[in-house]
């Protein structure tokens, strides 16, 4: 099929960008949306001008290294998948598709589509951890975790770190990230013995960090690649009021 | 620990739940004491009479004025800072992600629509009303005694105008309710993937009795000026 | 040569970890503050490291090329890791494990580093746990286990099919933790360019910062590899894009010996190739093969009519179908080693029962297991999976089989390392798949993540100890020595004369040449002449990339095209030496199978007389021939046997 590509360039983080029009033609349906930006940016090399950056790694939707906000969706016009998994069977032959990176002042870019992500990371230094050091801990079977507790920590901590929910989100808030790993870590015994420490430390990161407050509409969970669902947010907040209301 | 209240975003949208929940039993309470009009005329004036310059009604509405103005003021602040997280370049194409509701995207919106709609409805009645009472007024411009809540209904809603602009501003409320009340126990942590069908439901459920509770009075004087005879009460 | 010395304790295997940590030295907490240690890579292996490093109180410094730790490779793994906890009361052991991993590994890895492995195996599911890892578990709360290829029993633990990903995200909680602390310092989007060596010892690296292409120095008392693996070479492997095997590369040229580099893992279910416009492939975990079965058809009229999409594999009736694996194994059936379950698939495409339109593609059927537990509990064991391959095939896997063929996916051999996981080169250690030590001449399936975590908490933060010991009267390390100076030099003389080149052909280009080539000549199955070819092909195209190749951009920026053109530079020169590291294994052991040395039946024929040792590769230049070393495998506690998964 032929495609009409309407893609965000940006030299660097100081530089103003602007949309650039790209056409490719003889895409096949089968091959995933980076492959058909692998083949443009081929293109691109071989007419001597500069490739589009975009991030990408594991291809297979678990990495959580590519982005891309694609005709308004987060990872693109499909569901549960990021965009290295969208393929091109999503499209039809005179699209035009337009490819923009992910928005949000806590995401500054860095080129092109490339954008810094490492707030996220920041957060998760704040106190997404359990404070074990190696060595000297009880044997695995030592505390039962009940199955649907211990599944729905699972739930939450399927979550990639893609960004797709403080981009999608109105108000760029992550809400959504930081709960999936509060609420991951508070259905756990483990995690439970320094829950209130954690949820503290990472809403003050987020908040300090430039994170919107989140107002409960719900689209992070809507382009969330791996469903992630609010109802870990209300465990946030229910563990950082009952945490506050004990200081 | 109060400062979480200002400085956290999920202190900050405790305050909009909490505010909220007092506004919305108070749209209750307003609601059932309106009804009261449709079925007995002289029952809603006592109760106007009651609520008049009252020591008790004068606190509750300083502490209602207070709850309206803490929503509204946290409302603009939340959005000031959440315009200011979503960046100066915005996105180029944006969509209406699946099952999000329109509302929940522009409560802002709503509210302002709603605002306009309560500082009309002051004029309407309040200005008339209590407030002629505390400037110590027997009368207010229409010569009514202030405690004569309905016949400032009755004046009111004859006019088509009005009826149409009270509904309008009634659906903005219905709109801002669905969103508000499930939303307001999201954000104190009471809510769960089980119970968000469940919430959600009664949220819809409010926000209908609370709209049909309004603008049934409205409707019920709009007929009563047009056919006198069409309501016996 | 005298670099070549295990450092294998002595004395019965059981023992020698504990008297090994009891006669190795240890470097107090005041000393501990003084020592910089640089851990590249932030996998299993070196999130793991890192944090274990920083608890005890060593200056850390870790590197990634990605935008952070959570995005290593290690995230990918989906099936689960290995432990001889016994949870099953199936009668597993740590020597049961340690057997089995041997057996596995073809008779090709060193005993005593094995038997470790499965020694510390069962601290890393308790480490687990304790860190918040949502582990499998069932009803009455205790962890779940599965099975996976090459054991008898159930000792694989899992967190659906994502425990790569839960794994790493224990291990970057961890070194989280160690970053808020200040004992370690976070370096994202910086890569590694060369290991710099001062009086004959690892003292530090040169990153490029790829935001802004600055080169910057780093001076430590160690430093760690902890790169993963180089399946990137062929192009298309299950490996992530940006996975390399650079640094061992460059360690490589700088006296840090390579390891028995032909063993590649070609994993038996991936997603088969669909068109030549394809940029990586998806591996299906093996933890599939617990519930499906593998089969082709009997007839050839079925499979034309499969091919010409004129008949739906599920109407192939029972009768007709092939369950080869089962026919030919039946102890293991589905779940035999993976180069095992690999060739058997090349067996049956060679012999032209390929499903697919290229003819390159085998059923994974689910058909019997859904009668048998029900679609809802197939989707609780394998559902991301299932919904995995539905997005990329547009075919549903519970109605239809999935088509697999093999991959190639991981990379046995590696950096060489003794005992202590130190490689040639006094201070330069390497653990996880970048080094060679555990898995012999193929891996079992949950053994990776096993052996990553093993290496980075319980392994290297011991011995790493020993050789710290000694540093600590050295001072810091000072990065404006003429070392550094040279070091650096040179890599921004490549890097300008990759940019002058100007050539026709993009790294892209360049990289699926040498991708073909590998897979043709050094893939599932090699000889002699291909192997001969290869090396022959393998220089042309290298001196065509250095003549010919386009880079777009300039240095001082992100540029994602220098990144790949120094990656592909480098794997121009290693895959090389993996085609002359298969050319001189007269041999087929495990997944390095060269088909003039295989049994009647077709397995895999080793040649223990003349190959039971590990091949030591040291460079001696660009163009020239690099030196052999042997490292001799003495088997004292197992006995050298043909691997038997039939009965």
């Amino acid at each position: 099929m032929n495609l009409k590509l309407k893609i965000w360039r940006q030299a660097n983080a100081k530089t103003t960008g602007k949309f650039d029009i790209y056409n490719i033609d003889n895409i096949s349906p089968d091959i995933s949306f980076l492959e058909m930006l692998d083949i443009l940016n081929n293109d691109l090399i071989h007419s001597g001008k500069e490739p589009i950056a975009f991030d990408h790694d594991c291809r297979e939707g678990i990495c959580g290294m590519c982005s891309l906000h694609i005709n308004g969706h987060a990872h693109g016009p499909d569901s549960e998948i990021t965009t290295c998994q969208l393929h091109m069977r999503k499209f039809k032959d005179g699209d035009t598709i337009t490819i923009e990176p992910w928005r949000s002042t806590a995401f500054p870019v860095i080129k092109d589509l490339v954008v810094d992500r490492t707030s996220y990371d920041k957060i998760l230094q704040a106190g997404g951890f359990v404070s074990v050091n190696t060595g000297g801990v009880p044997d695995a079977n030592a505390i039962p975790i009940s199955k649907p507790d211990s599944d729905e920590s699972m739930d939450a901590a399927a979550c990639i770190g893609c960004g797709a929910c403080a981009a999608t989100c109105k108000n760029g808030s992550a809400m959504l990230f930081v709960a999936a790993r509060v609420s991951s870590l508070a259905k756990l015994p483990q995690g439970q013995v320094e829950g209130a420490r954690r949820a503290k430390a990472m809403v003050a990161k987020m908040d300090e960090l430039g994170f919107g407050n989140c107002s409960n509409t719900g689209a992070c969970e809507a382009e969330c690649p791996k469903l992630i669902s609010i109802g870990h947010i209300a465990r946030l907040n229910r563990e950082f009021l009952s945490a506050k209301l004990q200081d | 620990m109060g400062n979480f209240l200002c400085s956290s975003s999920v202190g900050r949208k405790l305050i909009m739940s909490l505010s909220g929940c007092f506004l919305v039993l108070f749209l209750i309470f307003h609601m059932s004491m309106n009804i009261a009009a449709i079925f007995s005329e002289d029952a809603y004036n006592m109760i106007c009479a009651f609520l008049g310059a009252n020591w008790y009604a004068l606190v509750a509405t300083v502490i209602l004025a207070g709850g309206v103005i803490v929503h509204l003021v946290y409302a603009v602040l939340l959005t000031l800072q959440n315009r200011k997280a979503r960046g100066a370049q915005r996105y180029a194409v944006t969509v209406k992600e699946e099952g999000v509701a329109w509302s929940s995207k522009n409560m802002l919106l709503i509210g302002f629509i709603v605002v306009l709609g309560l500082l009309l409805h002051l004029y309407n009645f309040w200005y008339h009303m209590q407030l002629q009472e505390l400037l110590g007024n027997h009368t207010n411009d229409f010569g009514y005694s202030p405690a004569d809540g309905v016949s400032l209904i009755r004046d009111l809603f004859a006019q088509p105008v009005f009826c149409v602009i009270y509904l309008v501003w009634f659906a903005a409320i219905w709109f801002h309710l669905t969103h508000g009340v499930w939303s307001m126990f999201q954000s104190v942590g009471f809510a769960n993937a089980t119970w968000y069908p469940r919430l959600k439901l009664i949220s819809n459920i409010m926000a209908t009795i609370i709209f049909l509770g309004f603008a049934i009075v409205v409707v019920v004087f709009y007929i009563k000026s047009i056919c006198p005879a069409c309501c016996v009460a | 040569m005298a670099k070549i010395d295990s450092k294998t304790p002595q004395g019965p295997l059981a023992e020698q970890w504990s008297q090994h940590k009891a006669n190795i030295k240890v470097v107090s907490p005041a000393n501990k503050r003084k020592l910089d240690v640089i851990v590249i890579g932030t996998g299993l292996g070196g999130a793991s490291a890192a944090a274990a490093l920083g608890e005890l109180g060593y200056n850390v410094n870790i590197f990634c090329i990605s935008d952070s730790p959570r995005r290593a490779h290690s995230i990918a793994a989906q099936g689960g890791i290995n432990a001889a906890k016994n949870y099953q009361n199936d009668n597993d052991s740590v020597y049961r494990l340690f057997y089995d991993t041997i057996k596995g590994g073809d008779y090709r890895a060193r005993e005593s580093n094995v038997y470790r492995l499965a020694e510390v195996s069962n601290l890393i599911i308790d480490q687990c746990v304790a860190q918040g890892v949502p582990f499998a578990r069932e009803y009455g709360g205790l962890l779940d286990n599965r099975s996976f290829g090459g054991s008898q029993v159930s000792r694989t633990f899992y967190a659906r099919g994502q425990t790569g990903q839960q794994l790493l995200l224990g291990a970057y909680a961890a070194l989280n933790r160690q970053i808020s602390k200040g004992t370690v310092t976070s370096f994202p989007r910086h890569e590694i360019l060369d290991i710099v060596i001062v009086d004959g010892k690892a003292r530090g690296v040169l990153a490029r910062d790829l935001v802004t292409g600055e080169i910057k120095r780093f001076g430590a008392h160690a430093v760690v590899m902890a790169t993963g693996g180089y399946g990137n070479v062929f192009f298309l492997s299950t490996n992530a894009m940006n996975s390399n095997g650079s640094v061992a590369w460059q360690a490589y040229k700088k006296g840090a010996m390579l390891a028995n580099p032909c063993f590649t893992q070609i994993h038996p279910t991936c997603i088969p190739v669909h068109g030549t416009q394809q940029s990586k492939l998806t591996l299906m975990s093996e933890s599939l093969r617990n519930d499906g079965r593998i089969w082709v058809p009997k007839k050839m009229e079925d499979v034309e009519l499969i091919r010409a999409k004129k008949k739906k594999a599920s109407d192939v009736a029972e009768e007709d179908r092939d369950y080869y694996l089962e026919r030919r194994y039946p102890a293991f059936g589905n779940l035999v080693p993976r180069d095992v379950a690999s060739r058997a698939a090349k067996e049956r495409c060679d012999a032209g029962y390929g499903v697919n339109e290229t003819g390159l593609a085998v059923f994974l059927d689910f058909k019997t297991a859904i009668q048998r537990l029900g679609q809802d509990t197939i989707k609780g064991r394998y559902g991301n999976l299932f919904q995995m391959y539905e997005k990329i095939t547009d075919v549903d896997p519970y109605q239809e089989p999935m088509m697999i063929y093999p991959a190639v996916h991981y990379t046995m051999g590696g950096s060489w390392v003794d005992y202590n996981l130190m490689t040639s080169v006094p201070g330069l250690y390497s653990i996880g798949e970048a080094n060679f030590s555990d898995h012999g001449a193929n891996r079992l399936g949950a053994s990776a993540l096993m052996q990553g975590l093993a290496d980075g908490y319980f392994v290297l933060p011991y011995t790493i100890g020993d050789y710290l010991a000694k540093e600590i009267q050295s001072k810091k390390v000072d990065t404006t020595s003429k070392e550094f100076d040279e070091a650096e030099k040179s890599i921004k003389d490549k890097i300008a004369h990759l940019f002058t080149i100007k050539g026709d052909l993009s790294v892209d280009d360049l990289h699926k040449k040498l991708g073909n080539i590998m897979w043709e000549c050094v893939g599932m199955a090699r000889t002699k002449e291909s192997l001969q070819k290869a090396l022959v092909e393998i220089k042309a195209l290298r001196k065509e990339f250095w003549k010919n190749v386009k880079v777009m951009g300039k240095n001082d920026e992100f540029n994602q095209e220098i990144e790949k053109a120094l990656r592909l530079a480098d794997f121009l020169e290693l895959g090389e030496l993996m085609a002359r590291d298969a050319l001189n294994r007269e041999e087929s052991c495990g997944g390095h199978f060269r088909s003039e040395f295989q049994t009647p039946e077709g397995e895999a024929l080793r040649d223990d007389e003349k190959f039971t040792y590990v091949a030591i590769w040291e460079f001696n230049g660009v163009d020239a021939e690099p030196t052999l070393h042997k490292e001799a495998l003495k088997f004292e506690t197992i006995k050298l046997a043909q691997r038997n998964y039939k009965d």
